[in-house]
C-alpha cells in the first residue's frame, strides 16, 4: 500500500514542475485573436475562398477607396456607407456625363516588396476580378463592372473606369473587399501559361500594399501579420503584430478571453455573448448585421404552401418573441415579418406586420381547406444549430396548434447549399445578409424572378421584378422610396417568407482594446484597433 | 500481408467519400453562386467525370504521391499531413507514455494485492477514465486546471502564441527543442502537452492496467516464481526481473492496439485543445465534404497501423527471446 502511494506521488511530482503557471502575456503591440476557423487562401479572388480569407485579404491588400466612419448614439463606431474615402486613390472625378470615373493614385504608395503602386497594377487586378469567374466576378457585376475593356490605365497614376450603365452601386462596389489592388509585376512573375492570373501563387503569398504584411501562415492553425511601416493609404495602425489562432472549441474561446489570454473573438454562441456582456469583465460591442435577417421560408411552388392562406396562417403563428428571447437570447432586432432590416432604407415603411394570433390562423387554415391540418417537414442548416435548433422546435410547437404536424429535418452544413439549390424544401429556417446596404440589393437576390439561389421560396411576381429593377436605377429619392415601399408591401402580402429577427454582430474584447469598428463584411479590421 | 489491406482501404475510402451527403462543388462555389458557377467548379474539381474515371485519376495521382488538395486549407493534402502528423504522434506518444507509467505499476501492485482496497481503487480509477467520453474529460480538465485554477496554459495548441516553434527536424517539438538546446521552448511545449496527454492517458490506462494485472496474476502463480522465491531471491528481483518481464508480452501486444485507438481518439482531444494534428484536420474536412483530406487521413492511418504492427513484432523479439530464436 505504502509503496503504491509512493509511486503515484512520485509520478505526480515528476509532472508538477511542467504544469507551472501560464502568465497572461500583456504585450501591448501584439493582438491575439481567436477564431473558429481560419483562411483557406490569401486571395479573395480564389476558388472557394472562405470568409476568414476575406479578413486576410482586407488587411493585406488596399482598395482604391474605402468607406467613412460614423459614431453611433451608443458611442460605438461603424463604417458609413454614404461616404467613400480615399485609400490607394488620392482623389477621383466622375465625368460630366456620369459614364466614367477617373482615379488619381497616391504617388507614395508602395507594395510590400517596395515597388510603387501604379495604374497598371490596378488595371491588372480589376481585369482579374472580372475574368476569373465565381464569387469575385459575380460581386463586381453587382456594380455593373463586367468587362476588362471598362478599365484603363491612362498613365502611371491615373486609372479610369468606364460605366456600362448608370448603376448607383458602381462606386460603392469598388470599396468592398473584392476589388483589391495586387502587385501585378510580382504576380505575373509567378504566373504560368496554364495559370495566367497566378491563382496558385497568390493563394499562399502576399502581393499587397495594405497596412499589414503576412508574416506566416499555417493553414488550419495560425496566421500572423506584421505592420507594414511604409503604409501611406491611411494613418499608421497602432498594433504592430496580429496573431490569429484557430481554436475550434467555442467553450475554450470563451475561457481564453475570460482568463485574459486572448484579446478578441467574434465566434461565440449568442448565449455566451449575453452572459459575458452581463458579467462585465470583458467588453462586448454589438451592431445589428446590416441588411440581414433570419426567416421562416415556404416553398410557394408546391402544395400546401402554394396556397396564400396557408402561408398567412403560418405567419400568424410564428412565435417571434419566444424565438427572439430563448433562441437568440435577445441578441438581435425583432422584425416580426418586416421584410427590411433596421438601419436600411425603407425599414419603417412596413413595421412589424404580423402578430401571433391563433384564432385568425385557424380561420385562415379552414378557408384554405386545411381545417384538419397537414403534415410536412421543417428543415434547417445544422451548421447553425445553436440558434436554428431551438427556433425549429418552437416553430414546430406553434404550428401544431393549427394542425400542421412537422418533422424536423436537420441538414448537415455541407449539404445545405445543395438543398437550397434544389428548391424543394417545403418549410425551412434560413438567413440572408447583403454586403451593400440597399433594400433593392437584398430583394434582387431574394425575391426577383431571376430566381437566384437565395430566392429560396421560388417566388415569382412580375410586379415585384418591375419595382426592384426601377429602384436599382432610380435617382429621384421620393420615387425610390415609393418603389421600396411597393416591393416591401408585396412581400408582406404574399408571404413567401416571414422575417423573424435581424442578428447582432457581437465581438468580445479585453477592456483595453479600443477603436473597434463594425464593417459590412463582418471581418476584423486590424488597422483601427489599439491596446491601451 | 499489408499490401492487400492498403489497396482495400484505397477503394473503400474512395467510395465512402463519394457516398457522403453534400456537394463539394456547391459548398465551394461561394455564397452567391449561380448554377453555372457551380458547374464550373464541378468541372474544375473533376467531379463531372464518372466514378471509375475519378478513381483512375485518383490512383494515378496517388502513385505520384499526390493526395489531392484540401479545399478547407487550400493546400496540397500531402503538405498538410506532413505538417500535422508529428503533432498527433507527439501527443499520442505522450499520452501513451503517461498511461504506461501510471497503469503498469498500478497493474503490478494490484496483482500483488488482489482484492485489497488498493486493487479496488485502481479498478475504479481506470474504469472511470475509460468510461468518461474523451472530449468530456478534456473539457473538464480545461475547465478545472486552466479556467478555474489557472495552473495549465491556455488550450491554444502546441505552443502559446508568443513562443516560436523550434527548427523542424523530427517535427516533435519536445525532441526538436532539445536538439536545438532551447529549454524555454521545451518547457513551453511540454506545458501545452500536459492536459491533452493526460486526457488521452486517462482513456488508455484501463486496458493497460487490467492487462498487466491479469498477466501478472498468471505469472505470479506459476512454478518458476515459486522456485525463485524458494531460492531466496528478493521480492523486488522476483517481481520485476522474473514476473514482470514474462508478463510484458501480452501487454506489449495490447500497447499496439491501444496506440492505434489512441490515434483515433485523438480526433476529439485535438478539437478540444486546438491541437493541430491530423485528427482535427480530417474532422474539419469531413464537415465540409472535402474528400481529399479524409482520404489522405485514412490512408495515413492505414499505413501507420501497418508500420506499428511491424514495430510490435520487432519489440516482441526484444522482450521475449523465444520469438527471436524460433523466427
Amino acid at each position: 500500500m505504502n509503496s503504491a502511494l509512493r509511486i503515484l506521488a512520485l509520478s505526480l511530482v515528476a509532472i508538477a514542475p511542467i504544469i507551472g503557471t501560464a502568465a497572461a502575456q500583456g504585450r501591448n503591440d501584439t493582438l491575439l485573436v481567436v477564431t473558429e476557423s481560419g483562411p483557406n487562401s490569401m486571395d479573395i479572388h480564389g476558388v472557394g475562398a472562405n470568409r476568414p480569407a476575406y479578413q486576410a485579404s482586407w488587411n493585406i491588400y488596399d482598395r482604391l477607396m474605402t468607406y467613412g466612419v460614423k459614431t453611433l448614439p451608443d458611442g460605438s463606431k461603424m463604417y458609413d456607407y454614404n461616404v467613400l474615402k480615399p485609400e490607394l486613390a488620392e482623389s477621383w472625378t466622375i465625368a460630366p456625363d456620369g459614364m466614367s470615373v477617373t482615379f488619381k493614385l497616391r504617388k507614395d504608395a508602395k507594395f510590400h516588396d517596395g515597388t510603387p503602386v501604379t495604374a497598371k497594377d490596378v488595371k491588372w487586378s480589376f481585369d482579374r476580378a472580372v475574368t476569373v469567374g465565381g464569387f469575385p466576378t459575380f460581386q463586381m457585376k453587382a456594380g455593373s463592372l463586367e468587362k476588362p475593356e471598362q478599365f484603363e490605365a491612362v498613365d502611371d497614376s491615373t486609372f479610369r473606369v468606364k460605366f456600362l450603365r448608370k448603376d448607383k452601386l458602381a462606386m460603392p462596389d469598388m470599396a468592398v473587399p473584392v476589388p483589391v489592388v495586387i502587385n501585378a509585376t510580382l504576380a505575373k512573375k509567378n504566373a504560368t501559361a496554364s495559370d495566367p492570373w497566378a491563382m496558385e501563387w497568390l493563394k499562399n503569398n502576399d502581393a499587397g500594399s495594405g497596412a499589414y504584411k503576412l508574416e506566416s501562415w499555417k493553414p488550419g492553425q495560425e496566421t500572423i501579420y506584421t505592420r507594414f511601416d511604409d503604409w501611406k493609404s491611411g494613418p499608421l495602425p497602432k498594433i504592430k503584430r496580429v496573431i490569429v489562432r484557430e481554436v475550434p472549441s467555442a467553450g475554450n474561446r470563451r475561457a481564453l478571453l475570460e482568463r485574459g489570454d486572448a484579446d478578441v473573438s467574434f465566434d461565440l454562441p449568442p448565449k455566451d455573448f449575453a452572459e459575458i456582456a452581463k458579467a462585465g469583465k470583458l467588453q462586448v460591442v454589438s451592431h445589428p448585421v446590416e441588411n440581414a435577417f433570419a426567416y421562416v421560408g415556404m416553398n410557394v411552388k408546391n402544395p400546401p404552401f402554394n396556397n396564400l392562406k396557408v402561408r398567412q396562417a403560418v405567419a400568424h403563428v410564428v412565435p417571434f418573441e419566444k424565438m427572439y428571447t430563448s433562441a437568440l437570447f435577445g441578441r438581435g432586432v425583432l422584425l416580426s415579418g418586416n421584410p427590411i432590416a433596421s438601419h436600411t432604407a425603407g425599414h419603417d415603411l412596413v413595421p412589424a406586420p404580423f402578430k401571433t394570433d391563433i384564432a385568425k390562423a385557424k380561420a385562415l387554415m379552414a378557408e384554405a381547406g386545411f381545417a384538419s391540418g397537414f403534415e410536412t417537414t421543417l428543415s434547417f442548416d445544422q451548421g447553425f444549430a445553436t440558434t436554428n435548433e431551438p427556433m425549429a422546435v418552437l416553430l414546430q410547437e406553434s404550428l401544431a396548434q393549427i394542425g400542421i404536424k412537422t418533422t424536423i429535418n436537420k441538414i448537415p452544413g455541407s449539404n445545405w447549399r445543395n438543398m437550397l439549390l434544389k428548391k424543394d424544401m417545403p418549410l425551412f429556417i434560413n438567413a440572408f445578409g447583403g454586403w451593400l446596404n440597399y433594400p433593392e440589393y437584398f430583394f434582387f437576390w431574394n425575391f426577383h424572378g431571376q430566381n437566384a439561389v437565395f430566392n429560396t421560396s421560388s417566388y415569382q411576381n412580375p410586379e415585384i421584378d418591375r419595382l426592384i429593377d426601377a429602384a436599382r436605377f432610380d435617382s429621384d429619392p421620393k420615387k425610390y422610396l415609393d418603389d421600396v415601399r411597393g416591393f416591401a408591401k408585396i412581400v408582406v402580402a404574399d408571404v413567401p417568407r416571414v422575417s423573424i429577427y435581424q442578428p447582432l454582430l457581437d465581438i468580445a474584447m479585453q477592456k483595453n482594446i479600443k477603436g473597434y469598428q463594425y464593417w459590412f463584411h463582418r471581418q476584423l479590421d486590424y488597422r483601427q484597433l489599439e491596446k491601451q | 500481408m499489408a499490401v492487400p489491406g492498403i489497396v482495400g482501404v484505397i477503394v473503400v475510402t474512395f467510395l465512402l467519400n463519394r457516398a457522403l451527403p453534400g456537394d463539394p462543388a456547391a459548398f465551394f462555389a461561394g455564397p452567391a453562386a449561380t448554377q453555372q458557377a457551380i458547374e464550373e467548379i464541378r468541372v474544375k474539381l473533376g467531379l463531372d467525370r464518372t466514378l471509375p474515371e475519378q478513381f483512375v485519376y485518383y490512383v494515378r495521382d496517388l502513385a505520384r504521391g499526390d493526395l489531392g488538395r484540401s479545399l478547407t486549407t487550400g493546400q496540397p493534402v500531402v503538405n498538410d499531413l506532413i505538417a500535422r502528423l508529428p503533432a498527433s504522434i507527439e501527443l499520442t506518444l505522450c499520452g501513451l507514455l503517461l498511461a504506461i507509467t501510471v497503469a503498469v505499476p498500478l497493474g503490478v501492485l494490484s496483482a500483488t494485492r488482489p482484492g485489497s482496497i488498493f486493487d479496488h481503487s485502481a479498478r475504479l480509477l481506470t474504469t472511470a477514465g475509460v468510461s468518461l467520453p474523451i472530449f468530456f474529460t478534456g473539457l473538464v480538465l480545461v475547465y478545472v486546471f486552466y479556467y478555474l485554477l489557472g495552473w495549465a496554459p491556455a488550450p491554444l495548441g502546441r505552443l502559446d502564441a508568443f513562443t516560436t516553434p523550434p527548427p523542424t527536424l523530427t517535427g516533435l517539438f519536445l525532441v526538436d527543442s532539445v536538439l536545438a538546446h532551447d529549454l524555454t521552448t521545451f518547457a513551453a511545449s511540454a506545458r501545452q502537452l500536459v492536459l491533452p496527454a493526460l486526457t488521452l492517458g486517462l482513456f488508455a490506462m484501463a486496458p493497460i492496467a487490467r492487462m498487466t494485472r491479469a498477466a501478472m496474476l498468471g505469472v505470479l502463480g506459476s512454478d518458476f516464481i515459486r522456485t525463485a522465491r524458494a531460492s531466496g531471491l528478493g521480492p523486488g528481483t522476483v517481481l520485476v526481473t522474473y514476473a514482470l518481464r514474462n508478463a510484458l508480452l501480452p501487454v506489449v501486444t495490447l500497447l499496439g492496439m491501444v496506440f492505434s485507438f489512441l490515434l483515433g481518439a485523438n480526433v476529439l482531444v485535438e478539437k478540444v485543445f486546438a491541437w493541430p494534428g491530423i485528427g482535427s484536420y480530417a474532422l474539419e474536412a469531413l464537415i465540409s465534404s472535402d474528400y481529399a483530406p479524409v482520404q489522405g487521413f485514412v490512408l495515413t492511418m492505414a499505413s501507420l497501423y501497418v508500420l506499428l504492427n511491424l514495430t510490435i513484432d520487432v519489440v516482441y523479439g526484444l522482450v521475449d527471446p523465444r520469438v527471436r530464436i524460433e523466427a
